[in-house]
């Protein structure tokens, strides 16, 4: 298997057009409360795993780090997460950056989503819209967003 | 990604997203990107490599600087290479047993040695425990030797089970390896040089062959397999 194969065969699937691009100045860095957004289907192992073509989206808590994947496409490398959950979701990188005063401070959630959607429509009405919502209620400035 | 990030960001939330697929974060255009030449799966490029991460990190957080929408590239690329991994396989215990349930019987020490040093993030558990993989494995030799797979015990949907199954062998993988292998080094070690990962494939030709739902077999390995 080689990398480049796999990503010619995703390159061209078909995506959501934005007419217009929202964009939000955030706050200082030093003063910003961050949280993590992933593609990865990770859940906790006493969450559901995630359906084929599941379009919602599991809390994940930023202290309780026994996240498993429930990713269902066979086309990506797990062992890096499977090695170093930071490889997908880097709360200790996070983490080290508030301890030095980087970044304001780390979210106590996170959230995670599935990956290899085709259709995006429910969560661009729905379950995306769910989630910021909640994000934003937890006092979250910035988004890291991370592929799988 | 990029279409989480536009519902974010109309939402008052400042989003980075990190991409793998240039054309992908090209066409989706997120209103920060940085597109990672990484290899899928590791979005942050190297694991156990915490230095490495923080400059990932440290050139997204860069981008909420900019006063528009804006898309760079990550200076570093990181390939899957071409590492073949060296995991000495169990010699033969029990002649009595199919070959590929000899193997993972005697890989059992290094999946739990793997399991007990990196957790079990990704290795078993889908649908198949660790305990369940001599199973799994001999209903895949139904499969492999006619019998169509919704007769031959399969303990869940064969994606999840393939999933589990070389999740297992990867642990064991890591269990056995003095580093971390390289993207899809582990995934080509289970497929080209394991029993498992061959019993594996020949289950899925068999149900291709049998004329079995596209769906239900392609997902049990990698597309271009």
């Amino acid at each position: 298997m080689a990398d480049r194969q796999v990503k010619e065969m995703a390159e061209n699937v078909e995506a959501p057009v934005f007419e217009t691009a929202a964009f939000t100045t955030p706050p200082d860095l030093s003063d910003a409360t961050v949280a993590v957004v992933t593609s990865a289907s990770l859940h906790h192992a006493d969450q559901d795993d995630f359906a084929p073509s599941d379009t919602g989206f599991r809390v994940l808590d930023g202290k309780k780090r026994d996240y498993q994947t429930g990713h269902w496409s066979p086309n990506f490398d797990s062992v890096g997460f499977a090695s170093d959950i930071n490889t997908v979701i880097p709360l200790d990188r996070l983490d080290e950056l508030a301890a030095q005063g980087t970044i304001g401070k780390v979210s106590d959630s996170h959230l995670s989503y599935a990956g290899n959607q085709f259709d995006l429509t429910a969560i661009r009405m729905d379950s995306g819209p769910a989630g910021a919502t909640l994000l934003k209620k937890q006092g979250v400035d910035v988004v890291i967003l991370t592929p799988v | 990604m990029s279409t989480l990030a536009h519902v974010f960001e109309a939402h008052g939330i400042a989003t980075v997203t990190l991409g793998s697929i240039r054309k992908q974060i090209e066409s989706t255009a997120p209103p920060r990107g940085l597109w990672c030449d990484f290899p899928l799966g590791r979005p942050l490029g190297k694991p156990g490599d915490p230095v490495f991460q923080h400059r990932v990190l440290d050139h997204a957080f860069r981008l909420l600087q900019a006063e528009g929408p804006v898309l760079e590239t990550f200076e570093e690329t990181v390939t899957d290479g071409a590492e073949l991994l060296a995991c000495p396989l169990p010699p033969r215990s029990n002649a009595e047993l199919h070959p590929a349930v000899d193997e993972a019987r005697g890989l059992r020490p290094a999946y739990d040695r793997g399991v007990q040093q990196f957790g079990n993030h990704a290795a078993t558990g889908r649908v198949v425990g660790a305990d369940g993989v001599e199973d799994a494995l001999l209903s895949l030799i139904r499969v492999a030797s006619g019998t169509p797979w919704k007769e031959a015990g399969i303990p869940g949907v064969p994606a999840r089970v393939a999933q589990d199954i070389r999740g297992y062998y990867e642990m064991a993988a890591l269990g056995l390896s003095d580093h971390i292998p390289t993207a899809w080094s582990g995934t080509r070690w289970f497929f080209d040089s394991t029993e498992g990962g061959k019993l594996l494939l020949e289950a899925r030709s068999a149900m291709r062959e049998a004329g079995e739902k596209q769906p239900i077999w392609f997902y049990m390995a990698p597309g271009d397999r």
